[in-house]
């Protein structure tokens, strides 16, 4: 029997080194598995694996020891779980998340809620290389956004209101970036400095700051053979149309302008960051 | 800045979270409405969430001072229950 190992792969089946066997890559997002998709990849992993899982350095969920004849029924076993396949190979991969605003107390952004827009979006589209969104809460970076080709990194941009104000100089005192200080009664906020932590007004006793969300975005990171930080090209966005825009674009230029095999920062590098800044600020622009 | 009298103080810097908020609020319950109450705490997570959480129960966060030694203390005024 001929074995197409790129499709096989293409769908998540990994081949490994024992004759055969497959690491089967599960579908997820944003790190969330709910009871009945865990118990159907346990009984997975116990009736066609070796009776364990290996959890990915990206979220990702691998049973490993999968044989190529029990493919079609391990994937039906494991529908009947609201679990698919994911993907491998040139194409988007699973988009990372950490659990955000929703639970964490620091989170700024709904990141869970973005991570399944994006996975809807963009999830084992074809393109010239692997290409990795991670979204992250804050800047407390748990996610770690930079080192991914798309990065989005939650952030609050501040206003501060006189009037609500008591002076109690809590905000001051915890502002890690030193971006506000008191002239007499009134709050100066040096905007330069601040880089939308949020920990002001989640700290403030007296709701005295006006809360803007936003998104912070860093393009071309890379985390493999070589390592690079996606780099913030553009201002805080505030919408999901100039977010989605601006993304699209990103991901269209990748898909031009990319040599097969080449990851995003590469491409940027080759074609011009120049150049590839420009586009970016014109599609933020709108 | 508001003027105000502290009758009494507490000392958080030998616990650490989620205990400091736990003694705090403690020793906040042992005063009358409208006394004042010192909270003597390190910097890092005890800034961050004692102050809120201060307010959520009700209280009134009046200052945060710092201290050479890189302390907080944390002025608050019992709310009324
Ligand atoms: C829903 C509320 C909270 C969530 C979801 C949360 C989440 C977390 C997470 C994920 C970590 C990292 C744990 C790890 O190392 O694996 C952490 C660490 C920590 N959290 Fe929280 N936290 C919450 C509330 C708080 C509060 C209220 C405080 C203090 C007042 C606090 C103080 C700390 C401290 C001190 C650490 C560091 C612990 C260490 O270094 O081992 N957390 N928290
Ligand atoms: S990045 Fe921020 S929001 Fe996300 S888990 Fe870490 S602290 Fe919470
Ligand atoms: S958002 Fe963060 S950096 Fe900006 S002023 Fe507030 S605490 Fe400082
Ligand atoms: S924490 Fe809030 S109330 Fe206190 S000084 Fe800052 S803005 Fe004013």
């Amino acid at each position: 029997m001929d074995v197409d190992y790129a499709l096989l792969k293409k769908g998540g089946f990994m081949r490994q080194k024992q004759k055969n066997c497959f690491s089967l890559r599960l579908k997820v997002v944003g790190g969330h598995l709910d009871a009945k998709q865990l118990s159907v990849i346990a009984e997975v992993a116990e009736k066609y694996g070796e009776g364990y899982v290996h959890l990915t350095s990206r979220q990702g969920v691998e049973i490993p020891f999968i044989k190529l004849d029990d493919i079609d029924d391990v994937k039906t076993a494991l529908a009947k779980g609201d679990c698919e396949p994911g993907v491998c190979g040139p194409r988007v991969r699973t988009v990372t998340a950490c659990q955000g605003k929703a639970i964490c107390p620091s989170g700024c952004i709904d990141t869970y809620a973005l991570a399944q827009e994006l996975s809807e979006r963009f999830f084992a589209k074809d393109l010239p290389h692997k290409f990795k969104f991670g979204v992250t809460g804050c800047q407390n970076n748990c996610l770690k956004a930079e080192e991914n080709d798309i990065g989005i990194k939650g952030g609050i941009e501040v206003k501060w209101i006189e009037d609500k104000c008591i002076r109690c100089g809590v905000c001051e005192n915890i502002c890690r970036t030193k971006a506000i200080s008191f002239e007499g009664e009134r709050l100066i906020l040096d905007e330069s400095k601040c880089n939308c932590c949020g920990r002001c007004t989640k700290a403030c006793p007296s709701d005295a700051w006006e809360n803007n969300e936003g998104y912070i975005l860093s393009f071309g990171g890379l985390f493999g053979n070589r390592i690079h930080k996606g780099e913030e090209i553009i201002p805080i966005i505030h919408d999901k149309k100039t977010l989605f825009r601006v993304i699209d674009t990103a991901v269209a230029f990748f898909g031009e302008y990319a040599k097969p095999g080449e990851r995003f920062r590469f491409t940027i590098e080759r074609i011009g960051e120049d150049i590839f800044r420009k586009i970016i600020e014109e599609a933020y622009n709108g | 800045m508001a003027d105000y009298n502290i009758d009494e103080y507490t000392d958080i810097t030998d616990v650490v979270c989620p205990v400091t908020f736990v003694k705090a609020k403690v020793a906040i319950e042992e005063l009358e409405p409208g006394q004042v109450l010192s909270i003597h705490m390190n910097a890092g997570e005890p800034v961050q969430n004692v102050p809120r959480s201060m307010k959520e129960e009700g209280h009134k966060v009046l200052k945060l001072n710092k201290n050479d030694d890189g302390t907080y203390d944390l002025i608050v005024e019992k709310g009324d229950e």
